[in-house]
Formats: C-alpha cells, structure tokens, sequence
C-alpha cells in the first residue's frame, strides 16, 4: 500500500489546485476532503470516482476485482454515451467469495483477465483495486504486470479502493493510472496543428456531441476526450495534442497539469454549461491552439460560429421569457455549475432565490457575487429537511439538483429537475442551454401541479346531494 | 426434478447477483422509523442507495459507518459508536438496523460486542432499538441478506413465549413472513386477502407501508412507515404465520422456537394450487367461509388459465431469478404449458432442485445469454436488457432491480388476481410476437421446386373478341 498511499499523498498536494496552494503545509497534509462523520455521510467511494472517470472508455474491458456489491450493485447505472464500442457497458467482475478471502484472490484475478481477453479480446483491460482485496493484500500491480506480458495487452490496474476516500479523490486516481499506464504509451499516425483534449468531460447523455459539431466545424479536432467517448489508443496517443481544456472543475487537473508538465501540453479551465461560458471555452480553444501554431484564422472562424450560435441561442429563448419571468429557481448543484448556469437563467427572466455553494471553490463564489450581485444568496450546507421548508412554504417555484433530492421537493409537490450526473437531457454549449429552459418550462407548466396539491374529498366540506 | 450447479468459470460478466447487506437493508426499510446502516466503507451504502432510488423511485433512508482505510486497520467501534449516535441525533429513529459488509467482516468486528458497550456508553439512547446482522459481501446474495435481517428482527425484538406458560393467544392475528421477491403490490393484495376473512395480518418486513410511494405529511429522514417495533415485539401471541418463499423458513421456524406459533411456509403464491391452498388455510384459521369476492376472483384465474394457455403452451422460456422468485415463475410457467430452456440463479436454496428444467445454474447473465439463444422469452431483472436487445428476443422484467421501468413497487403476482394479471402481462408479450404466415412460412429449402422444362407458349397481343368468332 505504500505506493498508494504516496499516490494519494501526490494527489492532495496537486499544486495547479488553487485550494490546496493556498493552504498551509500542514492543511494540505490532512487531504482534500473533510473527515466522513459516520452515520452522516452521503457520497459514493474512491473506487465509485475512478470507475465514473474511466468508465467512459468505450472499447475496454472494465474488471472490478473485489466481493459482490462494488460491481453487481452498481453496474449500468451511468448515462455516459458510446459512438460505437458497446463493450464498456459489459459488465465484469471477480465476485470474490470467501475462499478468496482466506486464500486471496490473485489466482482468480489472473484467470478472469484471462477469461476476458480470450472471449472478447479488448484493446486493454483495466483493472479496479476495491476494499476487501486491499486488505487481504492482493498484489493488483503484480497480477496486472503478470498478465500483460502473458497475454501481450496492456492490462492497467486502477489503485482506488473505496476506503482511500470519497469519490473525488477516486476521479484523481484514475487520472494518476491514465497518467503512469496509458498516457503516452502510443504513437498516433498523424497529428494536426488543431489537435485538441478535452480533460473531465464523460459525454453523459451525449453532452460532448453538443458541443463536437462546433468544434468540427471551427476545424479543430478533438485527439482524445478524456475520458468521453473515448477509445484505448486515444487515450495512450493524447500526449501529441497541441493544446487541452479542462472541464468539471478540479475532477481531473491532475492529468491536465502533468500533460503539461511532461508534453508542454498548455491547458485552461473552462465550461460549456451556460452560453457565455460556451463561447469563451470555443474562443480559448482557438486562442491556445493559435499561440501553439495553429493559424490565426481559427480566432475568426470561433467568433463566427460564436456570433451564430449565440444569435442562435437568445432567440430560442426568447419565447420563455414570458412564461418564465419571475419564476424562483432554488439551484443546489456544486462547483462551476453553481455559477455558470445562472447568466442563462437570469437572462430568461429567472429569479435565482439560492444556490449552494457546497462543493464550490473560493473563486466560484466570486464569479457568483459578480453575477447575482450583493443579494446572491449563497447556501453552504442545506439539510433534506430545510430544502422541504422552503419548497413546502413555495418560497421557491422550483428546485434544480441532483437525483438525491428529488423526493424531497416532489413530496413536497413541487417541480423539480435533475441537472446531475444521473439525468437523462443533455445541458451542454448552446443547444444544451435551451434545451435546460425548454425542461424548466415544461416541468413549472406541468398541468399536474394544480391537481396534486387539491385537497382529498374526505378533507373538504361534505357538499349537500340533496 | 433439476440438477443444480455452481459457474467454473473465474470472472462474472453482467452479475445477476447482488449482495446481501443490500437485502438486509431492504428488510430493515420495512419497519416504522428506522435507519438501516451498513457497517463499511461510504461506497458500499452510496452503490445500495442508488440502486433502491432507481427502482422505488423513492427516497431512501440508509446511512454508513463511514469506515476509512486507517479505521479499517485501527478499529471499528469508534464508527459505530459515532454513527449511532450521530444518527439518533439527526434523525430519532425509533430503531436502527445494522449490516456489517466485506470489509467489515474481513477485519473481523464483532459488532453485538460494540453493540453492547454501546448500550452501556450511552444509556440516553435506551429507546432506540439496535439490531446488528451478519451480511458478509462475500458469501451468498441478496435474498440470503433479507432472510436472515428477519431471522434477527425475530430473534432480538419479538418477546418469547417460554414453553408451559399459558399465552394469551389472539386468535385473529396472523403473522406474515414475505420474502424479498414481494413487491409492496403484493404485500397489499395479501393483507386485503388475509382481512377479507377476519384476520388481522402484522407483516415482517412491512415494505407495503414504507415503499409503496405514498406523500407523508411532512419531512421524514427515515422510513415512511412499516410494522412498528411494538407490534413486532407481540408478534407471539399471533394463531398461526405465514411465510412466503422457502427464505422465510428459517425466520418462521426460528418465531415458533421462541413463541410456540405454528407456522406454514408457501415457497410461492403464483398460480392456482398454492392459492388454493392459502384460501383454504384461511378458511380453517378464521372459521369462516370463502367471501364471494375470492369465489369470483378464483373463476376468473380459471378462466384466464383457459384463454391464456394458448400463448403459454410450448413456449421456451429463460430466467434469471434469485431461488424463490425462479421458482415461483418456473413453476407457474410450466404450469401454463411453457418449458424452461435455461434458468440461472444467484445462491443455493432447495427449491432449485424442484424446478421442471434440466439444470439450473447458479451463475451470471453471460450464462443466461448463451443458454437463451432462440427462445420465445427472456425474464430476469432490469440489467437484462442489454441481453434481451443482443439476442432479439422478447424481454418481460421481474424481480429487483426495475429501474427502467414505472411502478415496479405495486406490481403484483401473488393471490387469484396476481396471477390472473400475470397470465395477461406475459401472454401479451407472445401476442405481441405471433408470427405472421407468409407464403414460405412452410416451405422447405430441400424441397424447392425443381426447374421442369415446361414449353411455354406466348399469347397473341392483340386480343380476339369471341363475338367476331362467332
């Protein structure tokens, strides 16, 4: 475990994250993360993180070594979308019984790897390190070692077992795997002055294709998304890109900073929720990818698709502003999301009561006074049961989260709409950002509401038949 | 009647199984104010509760110890000790149900010990029932976590008959022991059943209260609703229980150890025997006759028997069940006139071995699929489908989870009219797959026509008119 636990060591001192920079030597010792308070904690594991970032991967054979419950109660429950490869949607698992337990469970690893590559024969396998084998002392590098020169395939283990941490600490392990197994491991054939990676984005519900045909169209091509839609050898060619954004916050800086550490890959961070932002990531792109030698006229070409897709955009809206004007939107969300959508709500006549500032960094909260001006009414930490006070007292007309909450405001009979990780539309770049406010509408409009919130016959006054 | 073997093979590909501190929990959600909590790692709770909100669509109260990798190593009563109390404090429940995990069991905790200290520690939490099961992620399944989550809940909260002593029985009140493989649909139609003749049913787990997708009154951070723990505690002075699926076995013989209640275990109520059998079960225990209603509904399970066998007969079938569940749709389907081609299931159970089927495997959906090629339909849960769409055949989902589907809590299978809507559900999905006759639905390849040298003579263009013949 002593690699790990250097790894994680590494991870928490991640110096392009400028929460950890402003720390102390000693803050920065304790981790990422608050201590879980058991019997309060919600939030999935490190191994829950790793496999949400690698997952993505399309034509790879995920294997989860450990018991039963990491894989068989969690499998297939993620949006993320394939272009072609169906494979990562299989589901493969060791199901370590407790012979495994007592003799260990390397043997059965091995034979599964084998089992894999011999019926499906995938680019790589990689391999996921959970709990139960950490502690019984598996050897997982060794295994995977082992049967890559035996079978001749990259066989890559991901070291994230749940216990190390909460789920973002498991999105930066993975990235530290990609970093020491894949990254670089491949030539591509040819390479582009538009080479572009895109860091942090899973194309969940297709989210990456609203925003690919702009890029398409402003000629840059995508070399690797990572971890969206992505291929094996993708991935192991993406060192050749030119330049790199990096999207959902802080999941994945770490691979963005040693790209540019190890490749002089420059990156910047940006977003495609909102449509301000939108442009601004299209126009650092062709800034990054012109200073990288790119010719200057892509400058031009991103402000034309710019200028027509915005155009583009706010006409779209323009018929909600009516039914939307006024309407208080309560945003519990975490990081970027907390700001970058508001522009665009705002801009449609939305009034934001609140938005949570949880999971948000120093800077968000900046960019959200900016937005909301003085009265932006932040929320740190909101309980279920406060969220139902509010929305039960209609201090809000409708709440948008993550599929945790949802109960809470349907029960109190309010609208509600998911824009986390689980939902099923698409938000991103223009076309995503109408589609947000065309659901807004249609769930405030919803001619339910009325007939829910009527009183049962038994609690109204007895009408007379007579 | 089936031989019943273990998968060789060293990795599981799409698992049919999921593990028992899920099952466990899923018992605990059965009783009025209770936090279930898992004793392990947050993930292990997080994967749990994600998997009970996509298929109740509904808000789930579960909680974890939170145990970190230097907790693991170092102890782990501290966790418990702080979830406990944590959870008394932000959310007074009236009891919390305990379910170690692998990590857990691999350490070794020996949780009635801490449970005990804790009780000692903290005597302001004296109210707060603590019920700990032993649920290792390692062995067995789901149902195997539900079943024995209920053997503790009678073993810890129901108080004991000791033998000899005289009892003040009520000879109206049936215990009911449902397993897993009931919907709170199902659970519904029995209490309407077992009411309809008088009796007052007290069901444990009670998920007909607590899932069942009703609006509380206001805010509720643990269950909605369930058996409460003073009706479990009187569950001995009930005339007789009922346990449904041969998990519930050991739970029900465990209830008439400690209070005497004689039980009957149903492995199944689907289909027109075993029903026949509680209908007449609860006309002896009531003394009462058989309503009409169950008259009526009796003859239109007859009579959808009679209208349905012609889409059942001969049909081949795949499942993909836990024991009582694969049971009790193997058994149903065969006595519709279907055949069972394949059936794979998670953990070992002495009902495999009835099933009319050659083998049944204890295996994963990769069994399933290369067992189920060219059959007329495929059932197992929602993580099937991506079987059902590579094969191109029918898929009908039952059992848990259903989280691409509405409604997965009230459907129903149990009782004349559970079955019945069964008979109409499945019978449709072959309707909607009849085959259309074409002109060479019977045609052999073998016996194509052969080429003959036949003269064939051209007819003049210009017609004749017969009249000018004439």
């Amino acid at each position: 475990m002593s690699t790990l636990s250097s790894k994680i060591g590494a991870v928490f001192n991640e110096p392009g994250c400028e929460i950890n920079a402003a720390k102390s030597d000693k803050a920065r010792k304790k981790g990422c993360t608050k201590q879980l308070a058991p019997g309060a904690a919600a939030g999935g594991c490190a191994f829950d993180g790793a496999k949400i970032a690698l997952q993505p991967i399309t034509d790879v054979a995920h294997l989860v070594h450990g018991p039963i419950a990491c894989e068989g109660n969690s499998w297939d429950n993620r949006g993320t979308m394939s272009s072609g490869p169906q494979l990562y949607r299989t589901s493969f698992t060791t199901d370590m019984n407790e012979n495994d337990v007592v003799f260990g469970g390397e043997k059965r690893l091995y034979k599964s790897i084998k089992e894999i590559i011999e019926k499906y024969d995938p680019p790589a396998v990689f391999v996921y390190q959970t709990c139960v084998p950490a502690m019984i002392g598996d050897d997982l590098n060794a295994v995977c070692k082992a049967a890559s020169e035996k079978f001749g395939k990259p066989v890559i283990s991901v070291m994230s077992p749940g216990f190390v941490g909460p789920k973002n600490l498991g999105n930066k392990l993975a990235g530290e795997a990609l970093l020491d197994h894949v990254i670089g491991t491949e030539e591509p054939d040819d390479t582009t002055p538009y080479d572009l990676n895109i860091i942090g984005e899973y194309n969940l519900s297709g989210e990456l294709w609203q925003v690919k045909p702009l890029l398409d169209e402003m000629g840059v091509r995508i070399l690797s998304c990572i971890s969206g839609d992505a291929r094996y050898h993708e991935v192991a060619r993406s060192h050749r890109a030119r330049a790199a954004m990096m999207v959902c916050s802080k999941a994945m800086i770490n691979i963005a900073r040693k790209m540019e550490e190890r490749y002089a890959i420059p990156f910047f961070e940006g977003s495609f929720y909102g449509i301000g932002d939108t442009s601004d990531s299209l126009r650092q792109i062709a800034k990054l990818l012109v200073a990288r030698g790119a010719p200057a006229e892509l400058i031009e070409r991103a402000e034309s698709v710019i200028r027509r897709e915005e155009a583009r955009a706010w006409e779209e809206l323009e018929p909600y502003k009516a039914r939307l004007a006024g309407k208080r939107v309560l945003l519990i969300t975490g990081g970027v999301k907390s700001w970058s959508v508001v522009a665009a709500l705002q801009a449609v006549g939305l009034d934001i009561v609140g938005t949570s500032v949880k999971k948000s960094t120093q800077e968000d909260k900046e960019r959200i006074k900016e937005i909301m001006g003085g009265d932006a009414h932040m929320i740190d930490d909101m309980t279920p049961r406060e969220m139902y006070k509010m929305l039960k007292e209609a201090r809000a007309d409708i709440m948008l989260s993550g599929g945790r909450s949802q109960f809470v405001a349907l029960k109190a009979k309010m609208p509600w709409l998911d824009i986390n990780q689980e939902r099923h539309h698409a938000y991103a770049g223009y076309a995503g950002m109408t589609a947000l406010v065309r659901e807004i509408e249609k769930a405030l409009y919803n001619p339910i509401w009325d007939q829910v919130r009527k009183p049962a016959p038994w609690a109204m006054p007895l009408v007379s038949v007579a | 009647m089936a031989t019943v073997v273990a998968s060789r093979k060293a990795c599981t590909v799409n698992p049919l199984k999921m593990s028992q501190p899920i099952g466990g929990a899923l018992a605990f959600m059965g009783i009025r104010c209770c936090m279930p909590l898992l004793h392990g790692s947050q993930g292990c709770t997080s994967f749990g509760l994600v998997l009970f909100v996509r298929h109740f669509r509904e808000s789930i109260p579960l909680q974890t110890t939170a145990m970190s990798e230097v907790a693991t190593v170092l102890g782990g009563f501290e966790n418990v000790e702080a979830a406990i109390v944590n959870i008394a404090k932000r959310t007074k429940p009236e009891i919390i149900g305990i379910c170690s995990t692998g990590v857990t069991e691999v350490k070794g905790d020996d949780v009635d010990a801490f449970i005990r200290l804790i009780r000692a520690n903290h005597p302001e939490l004296a109210h707060i029932g603590l019920v700990y099961v032993s649920t290792p992620d390692f062995k067995g399944a789901f149902q195997d976590g539900w079943s024995n989550a209920v053997v503790q809940l009678v073993e810890q909260l129901v108080e004991p008959v000791s033998q000899g002593r005289r009892m003040l029985r009520n000879p109206r009140q049936l215990n009911v022991l449902p397993g897993s493989h009931l919907t709170p649909g199902d659970l519904e139609e029995l209490r309407e059943i077992i009411e309809a003749f008088g009796l007052q049913p007290l069901f444990l787990p009670d998920l007909s209260g607590s899932l069942d997708g009703h609006i509380p009154e206001d805010f509720t951070p643990t269950t909605l609703g369930g058996i409460s723990l003073a009706e479990i505690a009187r569950l001995g002075a009930s005339a007789h229980t009922i346990a449904v699926g041969e998990q519930m076995r050991p739970a029900a013989s465990v209830m008439e150890e400690r209070t005497g209640v004689p039980f009957t275990v149903f492995d199944r109520l689907t289909g027109l025997a075993p029903n026949d059998d509680l209908i007449g079960l609860l006309a002896s225990l009531s003394g009462q006759p058989v309503p009409a209603k169950y008259r009526r509904q009796r003859s239109q399970l007859v009579d959808a028997m009679l209208d349905g066998h012609f889409h059942f007969g001969g049909k081949k079938i795949a499942i993909g069940a836990e024991p009582d569940l694969l049971w009790s749709m193997a058994a149903f389907l065969t006595e519709m006139g279907g055949h069972i081609n394949a059936a794979v299931t998670t953990t070992t159970s002495v009902v495999l071995a009835r099933v009319q089927t050659g083998e049944v495997l204890i295996g994963d959906l990769e069994d399933l699929e290369s067992r189920s090629a060219g059959c007329d339909l495929l059932i197992t849960h929602s993580h099937g489908r991506q079987t059902a769409g590579r094969l191109h055949i029918p898929f009908y989902r039952m059992g848990f989870p259903m989280f691409d589907r509405l409604g997965a809590a009230h459907r129903v299978s149990v009782g004349y009219r559970g079955t019945r809507d069964l008979i109409f559900d499945i019978g449709n999905v072959f309707m909607a797959e009849a085959h259309q006759a074409a002109p060479d639905t019977w045609r052999r390849s073998e016996e194509a026509a052969p080429e003959y040298a036949v003269p064939r003579v051209s007819v003049p263009q210009e017609l004749v008119m017969l009249t000018e013949l004439i």
